[in-house]
């Protein structure tokens, strides 16, 4: 039941944006009001509900790392992006340099660039001014823009932009729910589950990077994060992450390029 | 009011995370709206830095998990890699389901943990 996996390989995503496959006719008449309504049911799809689960953890280590509540809360507004929230978090609870921490963070949401690419196709066409869509690709990470290629095809193209804008807001208000759930929940609960909750969130990133590997370059790069990051993190405090991902991706690249060619 | 140290304490901590969250973040998404039309995904230069962002966050789960802060700290070193290895065991044994391997790596920590190892 949570097998729907997101295809992040540039293959699947050549396929998936195939102008071909992206109009469809529009089937019936949908107002954007109703649109935006029914987007945000998003927030309650299976994809949302998993997120909540790292969500829950993310609020409880914003705590523990000294964030206040509305700090928390801010992050996922500003950000839209669990990984990038948690580094962030990590990078200012240690003190790190504001450059430091805008760097790491920004290597972190490098990946979507691509994905926005993607979806794309299904924002256009919905005849208002450009800017509109630099406004609701704000709502572009990963769970958002999984129920934005499942849905966004059911819709007439002209609502689509709206749909999305309900499926991120919707969404959105999940997160900062769940946020406050485990930011408030990590202070009062037993150390033990206290201890559980946060565990869901490294476990969350590393089966959902596994379940959206599609090339061998991916794996590599996680196995290599993952045996370099100790490493660095005695080596270059402050700048291990940054180290561990310009080391282990380049070393993924190169090997899975060998590979290629 | 906020604990942060240095830099982080300005403004509520609001600014800092505005420069170095949304500006940092923001820039990826509109340049994929502007180039959306243009751009190869296969492209090498793509592959890499998605190779690099996916070791970002590898690294980041390895940390926390290696050298733990805070309530995970409590957790025997033991506890902790055998309830990851529980999770990724779910996970595939689910057909790679996300939830099943949450659902299962938490659970095994728990009881891992009531066991006293």
């Amino acid at each position: 039941m949570f097998g729907r996996s997101p295809a992040h390989s540039p293959s699947d995503r050549a396929a998936m944006t195939e102008p071909s496959a992206t109009p469809e006719p529009p089937t019936q008449s949908m107002t954007r009001t109703r649109a935006f309504w029914r987007g945000t049911l998003a927030m309650f799809g299976v994809p949302a509900l998993v997120l909540y689960a790292g969500i829950l953890g993310y609020g409880a280590f914003a705590r523990e790392v000294g964030l206040t509540l509305g700090q928390a809360l801010a992050l996922p507004i500003f950000l839209q992006a669990l990984p990038a929230q948690v580094v962030l978090a990590d990078h200012a609870a240690r003190g790190a340099s504001l450059a430091a921490a805008a760097l790491a963070v920004s290597l972190t949401a490098v990946r979507f660039l691509p994905m926005t690419v993607v979806l794309m196709p299904w924002l256009r066409g919905h005849g208002g001014p450009r800017w509109h869509e630099l406004l609701v690709v704000h709502f572009v990470a990963v769970t958002v823009w999984i129920e934005g290629l499942r849905r966004l095809p059911t819709a007439p193209a002209e609502v689509r932009l709206v749909y999305y804008l309900g499926i991120g807001i919707g969404i959105l208000t999940g997160t900062l729910v769940s946020t406050a759930l485990g930011y408030l929940a990590a202070g009062t609960l037993p150390q033990w589950m206290a201890a559980a909750l946060l565990f869901t969130m490294p476990l969350t990133f590393l089966l959902a990077m596994v379940e959206t590997s599609r090339a061998r370059t991916d794996y590599l790069a996680i196995i290599a994060g993952v045996v370099i990051a100790p490493v660095a993190y005695i080596w270059v405090p402050g700048f291990d992450l940054l180290v561990t991902g310009l080391a282990g991706g380049t070393l993924a690249w190169v090997l899975g390029r060998r590979r290629r060619t | 009011m906020s604990s942060l140290p240095g830099v982080w304490g300005t403004w509520g901590g609001y600014l800092p995370f505005f420069v170095a969250g949304f500006l940092a973040c923001e820039p990826w998404r509109w340049a994929g709206a502007l180039l959306g039309r243009d751009l190869d995904p296969n492209s090498e230069v793509f592959i890499w830095v998605r190779a690099v962002s996916s070791a970002i966050v590898a690294g980041l789960v390895a940390r926390l998990v290696v050298v733990p802060t805070g309530a995970m700290a409590m957790l025997s070193a033991p506890t902790r890699y055998a309830a990851v290895a529980a999770g990724i065991a779910a996970f595939y044994a689910f057909g790679k389901s996300l939830g099943a391997g949450v659902v299962g790596g938490t659970l095994a920590l728990l009881a891992l943990h009531a066991l006293g190892i």
